[in-house]
């Protein structure tokens, strides 16, 4: 019976929703469909050998048939056609030409057996999958291309433990490094975290503890600052603090300017991760008495520290790689500068630029080497901002849920001990220990905000369920 | 979902039910005391600092610009050369309608390069690949989006551009009939000629930002793809559609808010990129429609090639042609961020 409706092409379609089972499914076998309730292995009617679960994705043997021999015409019609005459000429001429009779091929092998509807979906799959692989060939291209140019550079040591003061243009690789670039972009990323940082997450809590007018306006001003085009950020600096204001072209200048960029950046990916703090527990924590400062500090923060984390460091990202701030205020040197105060000094997408664009070929070779060495910074902060972000507000892994749990039970025996172990207060110390309390504290000396909505328990937040476990009540 | 329980106004009124009689609601006054204070102080004054420091750069930007925009007038806006001098006398004659023209050509081979890309790397993402893969896939695209733009304009410099000659030959000659796609003074017939003509071009400028904003188009259209809602899915296969019939009723009408916000973002990003465009582009200051051939304008590239030697009064010229493409990405980001928040894709994500 179920044969049957299977063969139907839409059902199998449906069968295939199994595609759009997002993330959250880890298990890849499970369907949206319930899972039918399992059948004797064996019916005694008909005596049939058990069904087996069917694998709905695999490539069909005709299709893969139709594409196999469309791929073949059609290489076969582009040597033809480029024998004849040869508008094109190279490997690209012949993809670009290759792809369309490919296309058209597959469209008249598909048309003789199938109707209209599953001639356009097999035609729109074979298109998406060939974009996604020719994103995916070009972007590897691109980050491929600097590592296997800067691969002879990057396999000496002293690339790494040189600078360029005795490496002239006819130097062989084997002379001189890129150590004052990396000194510089440590530095000035250094310097500009330590502006950008405290400001930026206070400037975003500022947006979520007070809202009202200055708050929006703050929003829509940093909202509107990321769309400052990085040389303008660059201009603003040079020509205020270096031709106004005096301050040499440095490593403190570049900081400045790639403040300016990174501070939008931070202030609104925290805004964001703030909003998403659930509710109700700030709300437990005025409802215990906390000040909005304790709750700001000890609750809100707290549970969207991983995703802060992550702000910080994509916008830490995003100044590393920043090339045209740093080319107007840092000055470029070949000397190793550890005074970020005075002096120019160099930071690796700036020494990437001027080696690469000189035209010796012993500088393009260490330019790529600078701008593999820049990748891999770049790929280092983005594992790291994926190791502590992932995850939504207040979602903890096991092993912090155990920690946070064993502190809890710390606190309520601490509790327990001074109360004289009264079994009513320990749901109380419970509570009072999950937003931090000191226990002298825990009678505040004036009320938080209150908000009396019931929370209803269909409407509460996923994030919600991740809380600690409350602590079992001692015996 | 944005859960909002902290009281906006400083004055709350709390619903208690009516336990004896009639009682009116209580207006409860709260103020912030010690600690909070100190604390609320600090947090206002740090959002006082930030907006202070953006404006502070906006007027000085402003300022600055204005003293040249008083010599030039609206010529600025319609002038295609670039030598401001002094600002004094008929020797200075200078205004951004090439540049600016150049800018958003180079802005709009990006987006016609970059946006059939990252649309079908979206929907392979978040339609055809497999679910185990889907997360892998989402990362690489952020990744990219996150490599810096040197790496594409050294791409670009050294590997695209002698390559891409020839496919801008071909063009040249074969499309040349195309408007935008002749280029003058060109012997396309002639085998020997020099292929120079087509290097360094806005072509190839367009092609390495297109690709470069890939990557990021590609990230927001995947986003509002994969919150087209599960129910609106199954009942189009129900209803028997193929799975291009489902994508195209279901998950296109959904994230069509997502796919034109981010291409107009992508646009924003592409017409202040810098670096890349100024190693691959020679400059030139007039009205530049050939878009294949040598010589192309943009505003971050004339501001990193000049800021070095500019006199005090160009460097204001500078000034207000970056205030000029500060004003017009902001226009596109402010437009594309309200086109994703009025779609049923970006409502829910705020």
């Amino acid at each position: 019976m179920t044969a049957t409706v299977e063969d139907v092409e839409g059902f199998k379609d449906f069968k295939n929703s199994e595609d759009f089972e997002d993330v959250e499914a880890q298990d890849a076998d499970e369907t949206t469909i319930p899972p039918e309730p399992p059948e004797p292995p064996e019916s005694p009617e008909d005596g049939a050998p058990p069904e087996r679960r069917r694998r709905v994705r695999r490539l069909k043997p005709d299709a893969l048939f139709a594409l196999l021999g469309a791929a073949a015409a059609a290489v076969s019609l582009t040597v033809l056609i480029s024998d004849w005459f040869a508008p094109f000429s190279g490997p690209l001429g012949f993809v670009v030409l290759c792809y369309p009779l490919f296309l058209a091929c597959y469209a008249i092998l598909v048309w003789t057996d199938e109707s209209g509807p599953i001639l356009r979906d097999r035609l729109m799959a074979v298109v998406t999958h060939s974009i996604a692989i020719l994103v995916f060939c070009v972007l590897v291209l691109i980050v491929g291309f600097p590592i296997w140019g800067g691969l002879k550079s990057l396999t000496h040591v002293n690339f790494y433990t040189q600078d360029l003061r005795v490496a002239g243009p006819v130097q062989p690789i084997s002379i001189g490094g890129v150590r004052h670039a990396v000194v510089g972009t440590v530095e000035q990323i250094t310097i500009t975290l330590a502006i950008t940082v405290p400001l930026g997450i206070a400037c975003a809590v500022f947006m979520n503890e007070s809202p009202g007018r200055l708050a929006n306006l703050v929003r829509t001003v940093a909202a509107a600052a990321t769309a400052l085009p990085s040389i303008v950020a660059g201009l603003f600096v040079f020509a205020l603090l270096i031709l106004e204001f005096g301050l040499p072209k440095s490593g403190l200048a570049a900081a400045f300017a790639l403040s300016i960029m990174t501070l939008p950046i931070i202030i609104r990916a925290s805004d964001v991760v703030l909003r998403l703090v659930p509710g109700h527990l700030k709300e437990a924590s005025y409802a215990l008495g906390a000040s909005r400062w304790r709750t700001a500090l000890r609750v809100t923060i707290p549970t969207a520290r991983s995703g802060l984390a992550t702000a910080v460091i994509l916008g830490a990202a995003r100044g590393i790689g920043e090339t045209s701030p740093v080319l107007l205020t840092a000055g470029y040197t070949q000397y190793t500068n550890y005074d970020p105060r005075r002096g120019p000094q160099t930071s690796l997408p700036l020494a990437t630029f001027k080696l690469v664009t000189s035209g010796q070929p012993n500088y393009i070779t260490r330019g790529y080497g600078a701008a593999a060495l820049l990748m891999l910074l770049v790929l280092v902060l983005f594992v790291a901002a994926r190791a502590v972000g992932g995850k939504g507000a207040g979602q903890l892994s096991r092993r912090q849920r155990r920690r946070r749990t064993a502190a809890s039970r710390r606190v309520q025996a601490r509790f327990l001990e001074r109360r004289g172990g009264f079994g009513t207060t320990s749901l109380e110390a419970t509570g009072l220990a999950a937003i931090g309390f000191a226990p002298n504290d825990a009678v505040p000396a004036e009320p938080g905000p209150t908000d009396f909505v019931p929370t209803d328990p269909a409407a509460t937040d996923p994030a919600a369920t991740d809380r600690p476990e409350p602590p079992e009540r001692p015996s | 979902m944005t859960e909002q329980s902290i009281p906006a106004a400083e004055t709350v009124v709390v619903d208690l039910p009516p336990v004896t009689g009639t009682e009116p609601p209580r207006a409860v006054r709260l103020r912030a005391r010690g600690g909070d204070r100190v604390f609320l102080t600090v947090l206002a004054g740090s959002g006082i600092l930030v907006l202070t420091v953006i404006a502070v750069i906006g007027g000085f930007l402003g300022t600055r610009a204005s003293q040249a925009l008083r010599v030039a007038g609206t010529g600025f806006l319609t002038t295609a050369a670039w030598s401001p001098g002094n600002g004094t006398g008929g020797a200075s004659k200078f205004g951004v309608a090439g540049i600016l023209t150049g800018t958003v050509l180079i802005g709009l081979v990006a987006i016609v390069i970059a946006v059939p890309l990252a649309f079908g790397t979206a929907l392979y993402i978040s339609e055809y690949a497999p679910p185990r893969l889907r997360p892998l896939f989402t990362s690489l695209i952020d990744l990219m989006a996150a490599v810096p733009s040197v790496v594409y304009g050294l791409w670009g410099f050294l590997f695209l551009e002698h390559r891409a000659v020839g496919v801008a030959h071909w063009m040249a000659t074969y499309l040349g009939w195309i408007p935008g796609f002749h280029v003058t003074g060109a012997r396309v017939h002639d085998p020997l000629a020099p292929l120079t003509v087509y290097t360094a071009s806005t072509f190839i400028a367009g092609i390495v930002v297109g690709l470069m904003i890939t990557p990021i188009v590609s990230s927001l259209m995947r986003e509002s793809f994969s919150q087209a809602p599960l129910g609106e899915r199954e009942g189009a296969y129900a209803l028997g559609a193929t799975k291009w019939g489902m994508i195209r009723t279901v998950v296109l009408p959904f994230g069509r808010g997502g796919v034109i916000g981010g291409a107009m973002l992508g646009l924003g990003r592409a017409l202040g990129e810098t670096i890349a465009v100024y190693m691959i582009i020679s400059l030139v200051f007039r009205i530049q429609p050939h878009l294949l051939q040598a010589g192309a304008s943009s505003v971050a590239a004339l501001i990193a090639a000049h800021y070095g030697t500019a006199t005090p009064f160009e460097l204001s010229a500078l000034m207000a042609a970056g205030l000029v493409l500060f004003l017009l990405t902001l226009v596109i980001n402010l437009a594309a961020s309200a086109i994703i928040a009025r779609s049923r894709s970006g409502r829910d994500s705020g």
